[in-house]
């Protein structure tokens, strides 16, 4: 056929030129695992494309300048208003260019998405632990992508020059003013002088359009090539092991699923954007530092760090004729550098804590790590009591409570609500374990009672299948630590000695409590042999850290740190 | 599938004429006596092509065994199918035709069109989307066959042989570079580098004037009178008559200027006599106190929080309490601003206000502290 022959042709013209039969060869054959939840990166990187194009599309007509103008346009309750050329620039969008509107709903829904995607994608890897080794550099770098969509954000809703976002900026610039010394010099730099001036959108602007994004691109680059070099975990499953990867080929399984996931989420963004009015920046009028409006909200993923500003006290210090403005800057940094700065630090933490130092393919069940997981919900909680009192006078408003009452349930609930949801959490986890072991040890009820020869009524059970028992003996028991008193030497191994060395036993006791390892395995012990062995007593397989080819090896064995050197 | 090549030197992979130095031109020019290469340039016929593929490389892979089905299980239920995902496509294609109908038809120009407008194109495209996401859904899950493959792992972490090799020339490397064996280059080196590292800091420098005194004043001079935002026209008390109600005031001559209203924005709210609780003398702000603080129990704030800058628009008659909307810091209208709620920490400064010859309202000063969110050098 002619259509092969010009393939061929283009591929051998190709590979003469790059060398690239073998490579591309591998590249298509190589293994996707599946999971719903490893969408969700998909979604981010998906609402990152169509925010790339919907933003070079609404730039050619964008003018982010802050040049007073009086507006004469299709949008007639403003006709004659005093406003900046990005204001104008922006209704012109919106009202006289054909798609315009869509073009700006759907670039604001994809922001929303885009930052929604990351924090659940987020919440996705570290529940199932996919940030432990080798994958901390990708952590790492998923935190900063998410800092930055922050700022990106936070300076692309402000480019319309509107009132809501304009008091965004007034705010910025407040929280700027109370640094400790440098505070006046910074948000004098970044406006040009006094609020508002001319030159914040302009500036803004280039930091959105091109260095933000830039960036943004770089790091997506660097986490999908090492997401690609160390291969995606897996969640547990029958075959599935430490040292294999299963799933559907990229072509044409996963190109295809993917290329369908990519239209679902730029028409879920484009149905939202045709039927979902977001950020009607007419209805809220140009900027002016005269007016306000009740009911102000920042978008979504600004809403933790406006709870954190509404819920502090009035603290402040006035120190030999400084101001130490507590009431800024505290809530300003420390809640969020609590939770993404924890965030950055846990997989060291726990690799030091627990002493488990090899690498991890196959994803935890959230249940198999309760600490972890408790502490996660614990860190949801704390964000999640942010953010709802972000939105306190809403809430005041829709539910007819008392703001007042609202702010101090808050202002308790940020440190209550935390130590509550992590004792719940574990609690939910460790009795999730026992209920898996009652599983493996004594199988599924069934139901049927039946009454023995000796007049005993006993119930039926029936061997979990072999799908289900490989998830459920996915968990691992974590190896002990060096103990701290050794009797004959009388000095502790390295890693364990003096304070350090305490705290981190006693840490260990509380970040590896889970319910005791399945004894049995209803009689099926041997039945699932493809890498879910119960040999994780033995403590001699370091599958995959020793580099040996293993077969029979489940998830690593942790190695203490000491072997290691 | 390359030549022989009797030198031996070089990749048996290259054509002759390019490990063979000297030699140029075509490849018809082989010297006679050794061996032509079969094929030396121009593309390989698509036969050969293919079965170069996987031998291409020395340790290529073998030429893979079949892993993939070439066909689902049931032809009858994938005829099916195909019938299903080609209607989906077939629905996209129109959908997509409606978004051209409906940009070429619905036009912009007033409220109403854009919003009919976003409507068509964003509910034709999302449509066309939708339909072709669904069809190619339908295409892997239902009518390629189904598939699950394994692959091995390896450690991230090299072989120690090559972690040595890898030593061993970064060693090398450094020994040749002289880098690590002349500490005058490489201190040099680093020195000359500090100037330039600091440079971009240099340049940034002007992106702003220094704050200055600047922020402890506003435009606010003894005589300005207060003009009603909005319509710009001065106020007399008898204007100003019902208590309980807040107009906001700019300085004269400054209610189009950003920058100053920015600081200078102020709101005035009319008591009843006898509800302001502080007089004169007994001023919540100790020590600044300053006469003419009121007319006819007409009093002026600063219509800037203290928390963040926003302006403290909300007022509630029954409480008397000024709530900002931004952040619900609440302030005591007739104790002097004073914060009673929220995090600001610091009262609405205060305007004092008298009457011109006319008898409109005027300030009889500027604001006796800075108005505005907290900074360091305020004190």
């Amino acid at each position: 056929m002619s259509v092969d022959r010009a393939l061929e042709g283009t591929g051998t013209w190709l590979d003469e030129r790059l060398h690239g039969a073998r490579g591309v060869r591998v590249l298509l054959r190589k293994i996707f695992p599946d999971h719903w939840s490893f969408l969700l990166g998909e979604i981010i990187l998906y609402s990152f494309i169509i925010l790339l194009l919907t933003g070079t599309f609404l730039t050619f007509w964008f003018q982010p300048s802050m040049t007073d103008v009086i507006y004469h346009g299709s949008y007639t309750p403003l006709n004659g208003v005093r406003m900046s050329e990005a204001y104008a620039s922006t209704l012109n969008i919106t009202f006289d260019v054909r798609g315009g509107l869509l073009i700006r709903q759907i670039h604001h829904w994809a922001a929303d998405l885009f930052m929604a995607a990351i924090m659940a994608h987020m919440i996705r890897v570290f529940f199932t632990g996919a940030y432990r080794k080798p994958r901390e550099i990708n952590w790492l770098i998923g935190i900063v992508l998410f800092t930055l969509g922050l700022f990106e954000g936070l300076f692309g809703y402000s480019l319309p020059d509107d009132l809501l976002s304009g008091a965004g900026l007034r705010i910025t610039e407040g929280i700027l003013q109370s640094f400790p010394i440098v505070g006046t010099y910074l948000a004098y730099f970044l406006f040009g002088g006094p609020f508002p001036g001319h030159e914040i959108i302009p500036r803004l602007y280039i930091l959105h359009v091109l260095v933000i994004p830039a960036v943004i691109l770089a790091l997506v680059t660097v986490h999908l090539f090492l997401m690609f070099h160390q291969k995606h975990t897996q969640m547990p499953g029958k075959g599935r092991t430490n040292t294999n990867v299963v799933g559907a080929p990229m072509y044409p399984y996963f190109m295809a699923k993917t290329g369908a996931f990519f239209f679902f989420v730029f028409a879920a963004l484009t149905i939202c954007a045709a039927f979902v009015q977001v950020n009607p920046i007419w209805l809220y009028g140009p900027y002016n530092p005269v007016a306000m409006s009740a009911d102000s909200q920042p978008d979504f993923y600004m809403g933790a760090l406006e709870g954190a500003l509404r819920i502090m006290p009035s603290w402040q210090w006035v120190f030999f004729h400084h101001t130490f403005a507590f009431n800024v800057f505290v809530p300003a940094l420390l809640p969020l550098g609590i939770i993404l700065g924890g965030a950055a630090m846990w997989p060291f933490l726990e690799q030091w804590i627990t002493g488990d130092r090899t690498e991890h393919h196959l994803n935890d069940r959230p249940r198999n790590a309760p600490t972890r997981t408790a502490i996660g919900i614990a860190a949801v909680t704390l964000y999640g009591i942010l953010w709802a009192e972000g939105a306190n006078d809403v809430l005041a408003d829709h539910f007819d409570v008392s703001l007042y009452a609202i702010t101090w349930t808050a202002r308790v609930g940020i440190f209550v609500g935390p130590v509550i949801a992590y004792i719940i959490t574990k609690r939910i986890c460790l009795g999730l374990q026992r209920k898996d072991n009652h599983l493996i040890e004594h199988g599924v009820e069934t139901g049927i009672i039946r009454q023995l020869p000796t007049g005993e009524f006993i119930e039926e059970t029936r061997p979990v299948d072999e799908e289900h028992l490989a998830v459920l003996t996915s968990r691992v028991d974590h190896p002990p630590l060096p103990a701290v008193e050794t009797t004959d030497t009388g000095v502790p191994p390295r890693g364990m000695r003096g304070g350090a060395g305490r705290l981190r036993e006693r840490l260990y006791k509380v970040v590896t409590e889970s319910a005791p390892m399945p004894t049995s395995h209803n009689g099926h012990g041997n039945g699932h042999a493809d890498g879910h062995g119960n040999g994780h007593a033995d403590g001699d397989q370091h599958a995959i850290e020793s580099g040996a080819p293993s077969t029979a090896g489940g998830p690593g064995h942790p190695e203490q740190e000491d072997e290691q050197h | 599938m390359s030549n022989t090549n009797p030198r031996g030197s070089g990749d048996s992979a290259w054509p002759e004429y390019l490990t063979g130095g000297g030699q140029s031109g075509q490849g018809a020019d082989q010297p006679e006596g050794r061996a032509a290469p079969h094929r030396v340039i121009g593309t390989p016929p698509p036969a050969a092509a293919r079965t170069m593929l996987p031998d291409y490389g020395q340790d290529g892979p073998a030429p893979p065994a079949r892993e993939l089905p070439a066909d689902p299980d049931d032809p009858r239920r994938a005829k099916k199918i195909e019938k299903v995902v080609a209607a989906c496509f077939i629905l996209a294609m129109l959908a997509g035709f409606g978004f051209l109908v409906a940009y070429g038809t619905i036009g912009v120009g007033s409220i109403v069109k854009a919003r009919n407008s976003n409507m068509a194109l964003g509910g034709t495209l999302g449509l066309a989307m939708l339909l072709l996401g669904i069809g190619a859904t339908i295409w892997v899950r239902h009518l390629m066959p189904a598939v699950e493959l394994s692959e091995q792992r390896h450690p991230m972490k090299s072989d120690a042989k090559d972690v040595e090799a890898f030593k061993e020339t970064f060693e090398e490397g450094a020994e040749a570079s002289q880098f690590v064996k002349r500490p005058i280059i490489r201190r040099s080196l680093i020195a000359a580098t500090i100037p330039l590292a600091v440079a971009p800091l240099f340049l940034l420098r002007d992106l702003g004037p220094l704050p200055g005194d600047s922020l402890d004043t506003t435009v606010w001079r003894k005589g300005l009178r207060l003009l009603v935002y909005g319509t710009g026209n001065p106020l007399t008390p008898a204007e100003f008559s019902s208590p309980g109600s807040l107009v906001s005031v700019g300085p004269e001559g400054y209610l189009d200027d950003d920058d100053a209203m920015a600081k200078a924005a102020v709101i005035i709210i009319k008591f009843r006599p006898g509800q302001l609780s502080f007089t004169n003398a007994n001023h919540p702000v100790p020590g600044k106190v300053v006469k003419n603080w009121t007319v006819d129990n007409i009093v002026a704030y600063s219509k800037i929080c203290t928390h963040l800058g926003c302006p403290a628009a909300l007022y509630d008659q029954n409480t008397h309490h000024i709530l900002c909307p931004c952040h619900q810091s609440t302030f005591d209208a007739t104790e002097g601003a004073k914060v009673t709620f929220g995090p600001a920490t610091r009262p609405l400064p205060q305007l004092p206000i008298g009457l011109d010859s006319q008898g409109y309202l005027i300030a009889m000063g500027p604001f006796n502290q800075p108005v505005g969110p907290s900074f360091w050098e305020r004190g």
